[in-house]
């Protein structure tokens, strides 16, 4: 399979250290791709405190979670990335020499593949997933009958549907897999729900209606075989029981951050966070760099300034692999005509 | 298994361990059903004091009601003389598989009327 994209750079996480990160490479003239898991830029910034201020971005008094975002997002326009959102970095395989490093990089979802000669890991916390209920065996049946997301809405066509939770994620998959399922049960510990309010009418005017049911309780356990959900048992707050019949369960408990598949790509790991060297920030393998919260080194501040630093510095040596024969002139954006015209400011 | 400390945590200076704050304790049933006794102490979180006896509970985020991963379930009779949840602590209890008893330790301040207070830490999804 030929079928892959060359680049410069991958960088995995486009959070606000991820994007500065491309600022930093366009300046060098490095070309880069970006991959993160979330639909959205902006990583923690715009997934966990887009309304929240933040007081200590360096020039900026205080600046919003996705009032910074945008900004950034404002800042790289002059390099144009590519973003590939909703997708997850599977593996990271070295093909090249420590002298002339080479990556093979590929996501899980749509399985694209990328060759590049350098790798900048700007994961954060590592990468957002769904919370996963502690139901004794829910894992045998992830994939075949419980989903965490809505990928395919067809797949859930004429299937009785149990959804679980009282978010905006279970009241809209509520009111948009009704039409389709055979039979939609939404379960939700309380009689009260943390969604837009005209979702959480609708969905009280389908109960009121008798075309889905709510349930009030929570699964404690799941019947089936061979992977293959039958029902869910439902305990209400009166420790009563009773089964709802069920196709597929689909349980919407909110995002955590987990380090996945990095830890599998033969990088020193310490406490789920990756040691870097200070001067480059480039990891025990070479050509593969890591930057902000998911790097650690002594002395190490997990500030948002901080990684944009090290972004700038981890450049510096991305260059020298990039361009072995070219040597690094340090400039100015202020004076420098050239750098001017690469951010498309030159008089 | 965590042995459990017999000394208060370091950093509480002494003329506090003596002077001003009440103790007492309180009882947390771990996740391999061991029950331990911990020191706890008046103005404290019992997510922190669960914490600082080095009992495996996560507090993900310090405290601040933003991730529930200090669920624990309490006792019957001690249920009613606690400070009712608030909306937020219900909205990050939706994002766990509650019981009745559900509550999230970081939002519970000791005092010394729950001197004695019995706790079940909640097991951990994936």
């Amino acid at each position: 399979m030929t079928d892959h994209i060359e680049t410069d750079v991958v960088i995995i996480g486009a959070g606000p250290v991820g994007l500065f990160a491309v600022f930093e490479l366009g300046l060098l003239d490095i070309k880069c791709h970006l991959i993160d898991i979330l639909p959205k830029v902006g990583g923690q910034c715009a997934e966990l405190y887009p309304e929240k201020p933040i007081y200590d971005i360096p020039g900026f008094p205080m600046v919003t979670g996705q009032g910074l975002v945008d900004n950034l997002m404002a800042q790289i326009e002059p390099f144009n990335p590519t973003f590939h959102l909703n997708e997850m970095v599977e593996s990271l395989e070295s093909i090249g020499t420590p002298e002339a490093p080479l990556f093979r990089v590929k996501t899980s979802e749509n399985g694209t593949t990328f060759v590049c000669k350098s790798v900048i890991i700007a994961a954060g916390g590592g990468s957002f997933q769904p919370k996963k209920p502690p139901i004794d065996n829910i894992e045998a049946y992830e994939g075949t009958s419980v989903f965490y997301a809505v990928r395919k809405m067809e797949m859930f066509r004429n299937k009785k549907v149990l959804i679980v939770g009282g978010g905006d994620s279970a009241l809209d998959w509520t009111v948009n897999l009704q039409p389709i399922a055979k039979r939609l049960t939404l379960l939700h510990r309380r009689d009260a729900f943390r969604a837009a309010p005209h979702t959480v009418e609708k969905m009280r005017s389908l109960v009121a209606s008798g075309d889905m049911d709510l349930h009030l309780g929570q699964v404690s356990a799941l019947k089936g075989d061979n992977h293959v959900l039958e029902g869910a048992v439902i305990r209400k707050d009166d420790g009563s029981e009773h089964l709802v019949e069920c196709d597929v369960m689909l349980p919407f408990f909110g995002l955590t951050m987990k380090l996945g598949p990095i830890a599998d790509w033969g990088l020193n790991l310490h406490e789920n966070l990756v040691p870097v060297d200070t001067e480059k920030f480039e990891t025990n393998v070479p050509g593969i760099f890591a930057i902000g919260d998911i790097n650690t080194y002594p002395g190490k501040l997990k500030l948002i300034l901080s990684g944009f630093h090290e972004g700038a510095l981890a450049a510096q040596k991305v260059h020298r692999y990039v361009y072995p024969e070219k040597k690094l002139l340090f400039q100015y954006t202020t004076s420098s005509t050239s750098l001017q015209k690469k951010l498309g400011v030159a008089a | 298994m965590q042995p459990v400390r017999r000394t208060l945590p370091r950093h509480i200076p002494e003329s506090t361990q003596r002077n001003s704050r009440f103790m007492g304790v309180i009882h947390v049933t771990d996740r391999a059903g061991q029950r331990h006794t911990l020191e706890a102490i008046e103005g404290w979180r019992v997510m922190e004091i669960i914490r600082d006896w080095g009992l495996p509970i996560e507090g993900l985020c310090g405290g601040a009601c933003e991730c529930a991963t200090c669920h624990v379930f309490v006792a019957e009779e001690w249920l009613g003389r606690l400070y009712p949840a608030t909306d937020e602590e219900e909205d990050q209890l939706d994002t766990v598989v509650t019981k009745p008893n559900s509550r999230l330790s970081c939002q519970i301040l000791w005092t010394p009327e729950l001197d004695g207070l019995e706790v079940t830490l909640a097991p951990t999804g994936a």
